[in-house]
């Protein structure tokens, strides 16, 4: 049976902590873009551009301090890396200079050479360092990214609709202020919310997989109850009659073997399943073991089922007659033609010493095969087995 | 006559015991392994002249195996035992290079039959096999890509064909009036051909067919 257990569950995301390894603060823009899957300098930048606009980045930030554990390290904890901290203590006053100057601190149109400084800068660091670009651009992010940028997108839109809109209507010096008071709680909220969001939402994922494998599971437990335990029952019942314990274990295989490999298709509907049906019955009913190899299929027609009714009998006889253990059943689809041998290395027999009025081969072989405009040819020899091929042409 | 030197690769212990009270006098059993892991240390270490493989085993089954072994250049034969006919597993160890595929339902003088023809370097096919490779270069949607490699000569055909039908290959060379020896030329020359064919119909059709 093929290994189908599914490959390890995908690690899901770790609750919001603070690391303590490479921090710059208190690790809160490193522990949320670990939440993110981000890279945690954007999310020190996001920081840093949030206090810019009206103190809220030091709000948030300290917000998140308070509310995030830090994360659990065994032995010294090691130092902040000072070096980045005063990195992002320079910007941070540049920025705020250049705030001062514009006035964008209390909105207005100063905040948006932030903004776009801000994002420039990103691009520029991002295109400064392909290999790490490389690294966010695989695994969550590419997934997440598809709907992210269209939503940013579409967001965008809006925001440059109603300013447009605004400004087509000498409104936007009077709403801007309050327009970016807005853009900048939204913001903060939206990253505060995030990582709570994100584990919802996979949350629900994995309460969704867990659900249908159960379903599976619960089929599958179904299946095998109706089917195999109740054929060891029988097995352990009949235990003293070797014939029949070999006929209910090889019929279970065959039916497990369906179930497991066998694409769910009509049995009557082509003539290998109809062949194989045939066989599977006859097996049954005789406990000889019929091994069938199919080459091509083809819909069936009334010349094949009648080619059909000759094989079953033909199987029936050896099963019942020639003692041979296993039967050999080969049936081949040609363009033209299809053909059917059934095989038995079995005692064989004198085919004119069989009385004419044998019905077995003379009436449901040969005379029914020449009927629908097939033909039945056997060959047999006293110990050398029997051979029956029925022929029969696809389009009579 | 000279004993076979065989290893036996499965991950069911009952089986594998099964199998060495079965097997013929002309037949030694030199070691088991369990899993992809031990069986290719084993068979570098023993060397034996026919690995029997079982095709579903923990940590990649027997085609990671033939992949590990043969990639190593190792000359050792193969011949795969499963209970699976799925037409990938049977095509998928012999394009993966065993020398031959049997399920295990197959009697105790037959296998040991299989092996002695494997560890002479002849191709072993089942009834069923020979159905599967009938089937598959019978598809012929695309033209061959290499014609000596993509098609079957009528020989060989007719061949597959009466394996197919249950002969053995003395009946075989009875009923088409040539010796044994030829029949194993030519079943040999079909495995090659699916061994090497370029034909992408071949892995696919296998896919495509996931029957028993």
């Amino acid at each position: 049976m093929p290994n189908t257990m599914p490959s390890a569950p995908e690690a899901h995301r770790p609750r919001l902590v603070r690391p303590m390894t490479g921090r710059v603060i208190a690790g809160v823009a490193q522990g949320a873009a670990a939440q993110l899957r981000l890279d945690p300098v954007v999310m020190r930048l996001a920081f840093v551009l949030l206090t810019i606009v009206d103190g809220l980045g030091f709000v948030a930030y300290a917000a998140l301090w308070m509310f995030t554990p830090k994360e659990q390290l065994k032995g010294r904890v090691p130092g902040r890396d000072w070096g980045q901290l005063a990195a992002y203590a320079v910007l941070w006053l540049v920025l705020a200079a250049f705030g001062w100057l514009t006035g964008a601190p209390s909105g207005g149109y100063g905040t948006w050479p932030l903004a776009i400084g801000g994002v420039g800068a990103l691009i520029l660091w991002q295109q400064a360092d392909p290999d790490r670009r490389q690294r966010w651009m695989s695994g969550a992010v590419k997934q997440v990214n598809a709907t992210w940028v269209r939503t940013g997108i579409g967001a965008l839109l809006v925001v440059v609709g109603a300013i447009g809109f605004l400004a087509a209507s000498g409104e936007l010096a009077k709403a801007s202020t309050g327009l970016v008071f807005t853009a900048v709680v939204v913001g903060g909220i939206l990253m505060i919310a995030a990582p709570w969001l994100a584990s919802l939402i996979q949350e629900l994922q994995r309460e969704r997989t867990e659900r249908i494998r159960q379903e599976e599971r619960a089929e599958m437990a179904a299946h095998v109850h109706d089917s195999v335990l109740h054929t060891l029952t029988l097995i352990q019942r009949n235990a003293h009659d070797a014939r029949e314990v070999t006929r209910l274990a090889r019929s279970q295989e065959r039916e497990l073997r369906n179930w497991l490999y066998q694409p769910k298709q009509d049995a009557d509907a082509t003539l290998a399943a109809a062949v194989r049906r045939v066989a599977a019955e006859e097996e049954d009913a005789h406990g000889v073991h019929i091994e069938v190899v199919c080459v091509g299929d083809c819909e069936l027609t009334e010349g094949l089922v009648a080619l059909l009714h000759a094989a079953r009998q033909a199987m029936v006889n050896a099963a019942k007659y020639s003692e041979a253990s296993v039967i050999s059943v080969y049936a081949e689809v040609e363009p033209e033609e299809v053909t059917v041998f059934i095989r038995d290395r079995g005692k064989g027999f004198v085919l004119d010493d069989v009385p004419e009025d044998r019905m077995g081969i003379r009436q449901s072989i040969i005379g029914r095969m020449e009927r629908n405009g097939g033909s039945a040819r056997i060959r047999t020899e006293p110990g050398d087995g029997t051979e029956v091929m029925l022929t029969m042409k696809r389009n009579p | 006559m000279k004993t076979i030197r065989v290893l036996i690769v499965d991950d069911h212990r009952l089986f594998r015991s099964g199998v060495r009270a079965e097997l013929g006098p002309s037949i030694q059993v030199v070691g088991e392994a369990e899993d992809v892991d031990s069986a290719v240390p084993a068979i570098a270490e023993l060397a034996p002249d026919v690995v029997l493989l079982d095709v579903h085993m923990p940590g990649g089954g027997g085609q990671e195996v033939l992949r590990r072994v043969l990639g190593s250049g190792s000359q050792v034969r193969f011949l795969a035992l499963s209970v699976s006919d799925a037409a990938e597993d049977v095509i998928g160890v012999i394009r993966g290079g065993a020398r031959g595929y049997v399920t295990k339902t197959i009697s105790g003088a037959e296998l040991t039959d299989a092996i002695i023809r494997v560890s002479e370097g002849d191709a072993v096919f089942s009834p069923r096999l020979a159905g599967f490779v009938l089937d598959a270069f019978a598809s012929t949607e695309a033209p061959p890509i290499d014609p000596e490699l993509d098609s079957l000569t009528q020989r060989e055909r007719e061949v597959l064909r009466l394996i197919a039908r249950g002969y053995a290959y003395k009946e075989i060379a009875k009923e088409l009036f040539i010796s044994v020896k030829t029949v194993e030329t030519h079943v040999s020359s079909v495995l090659r051909k699916l061994q090497l064919s370029n034909r992408h119909e071949l892995s696919r059709w296998a896919t495509a067919r996931r029957l028993v």
